[in-house]
């Protein structure tokens, strides 16, 4: 019963429509010349070029899985979502552990 | 025997088109039998890039990112890739509105792309180990050829897969089934297209700083 009427929908979400791939698109296009033209001038120290384009990064995931992946909410598409962050909070704390012990560890060699 | 296995396969798709709510079940469980392999994907992506942002530091004395690094190069091929991913939400459009020759012509366009951007990362592969700066030398470039080889091979595999579907839509139309194997690949290519922002970012634009 669930499952049907979750995967009826899932069959709408999943089309997309021209608008919504043009709008993912000229977002993305900017969030990618922004940070290529940051670091190509050399316009920003280092220390701030970094949370830039990191942040570019991240918000252009978001562009991506709103309109290319057609991530969202609904109670169709919340499956798909939930099993998305579910993923990203693994890879935080893989990657982020990871950098964190490695690069404490490399300090505390130094001295 | 060829003609036997395509009325076979005539007969399957005019099975499938009737018990439409039957069929969209199997697919849309599909979908997201795919997503969550991608999930998984994920994490191996997220191990190699954990794996390179340990590493990248240990030049051995020899190359940095900042020595080897072309950004307006990496800008072509990153361009490439966003524009496929675009071209392919395209023929998706026109995948579901059972237009065949459209779906085939931005199929086309999007492998076309995809072979530029894989051509781009061989020449450059193919630079860097000419020049003795291979896989071999340092931590640093074992790592940088691990993370960014194997996004390539996902894409190589990606413009298989895309070729193959592109002969399924010429001989079979656009079954349930062949939209169903459609959407999966379309998954696959947007989520690339995801793995190289982060790939652009922490190992090109973070690279040259």
């Amino acid at each position: 019963m669930s499952s049907h009427s979750s995967s009826a929908n899932a069959h709408d979400v999943d089309h997309g429509s021209v608008r919504s791939y043009l709008i993912g698109f000229v977002l993305s296009v900017v969030l990618t010349a922004l940070p290529f033209w940051a670091i190509m001038t050399g316009q920003f120290e280092k220390s701030t070029a970094i949370p830039l384009v990191v942040i570019m990064a991240v918000i252009q995931v978001v562009v991506h899985l709103k309109y290319f992946l057609h991530l969202d909410f609904t109670p169709a598409g919340k499956a798909n979502t939930f099993a998305f962050l579910f993923t990203a909070l693994i890879i935080v704390m893989v990657v982020g552990l990871s950098v964190w012990i490695i690069y404490s560890a490399n300090a505390m060699m130094m001295y | 025997m060829n003609t036997m296995t395509e009325a076979a396969y005539l007969a399957d798709e005019s099975n499938w088109q009737p018990d439409d709510h039957e069929h969209h079940d199997t697919g849309a469980n599909t979908v997201f039998g795919f997503w969550i392999y991608l999930m998984t994907d994920c994490l191996l992506f997220a191990s190699v890039f954990a794996t390179y942002a340990v590493l990248f530091m240990n030049t051995a004395g020899g190359v940095s990112g900042r020595d080897i690094f072309e950004l307006d190069y990496v800008a072509i091929e990153t361009a490439a890739l966003l524009l496929s991913s675009i071209t392919y939400g395209f023929a998706m459009i026109g995948a579901h509105k059972q237009n065949r020759a459209a779906t085939l012509c931005w199929l086309l366009v999007t492998f076309a792309l995809g072979a530029v951007f894989i051509g781009m990362e061989v020449n450059e592969f193919h630079h860097l180990i000419a020049e003795g700066n291979g896989p071999s030398r340092s931590a640093f470039l074992s790592s940088f050829f691990a993370l960014v080889g194997m996004h390539g091979l996902h894409v190589t595999a990606g413009l298989i897969w895309m070729a193959v579907m592109m002969l399924e839509v010429v001989k079979r139309g656009l079954g349930n089934q062949t939209v169903t194997r459609l959407s999966c690949l379309s998954l696959f290519w947007h989520f690339l297209d995801i793995v190289w922002v982060c790939v652009f970012t922490v190992v090109y634009l973070m690279g040259v700083l």
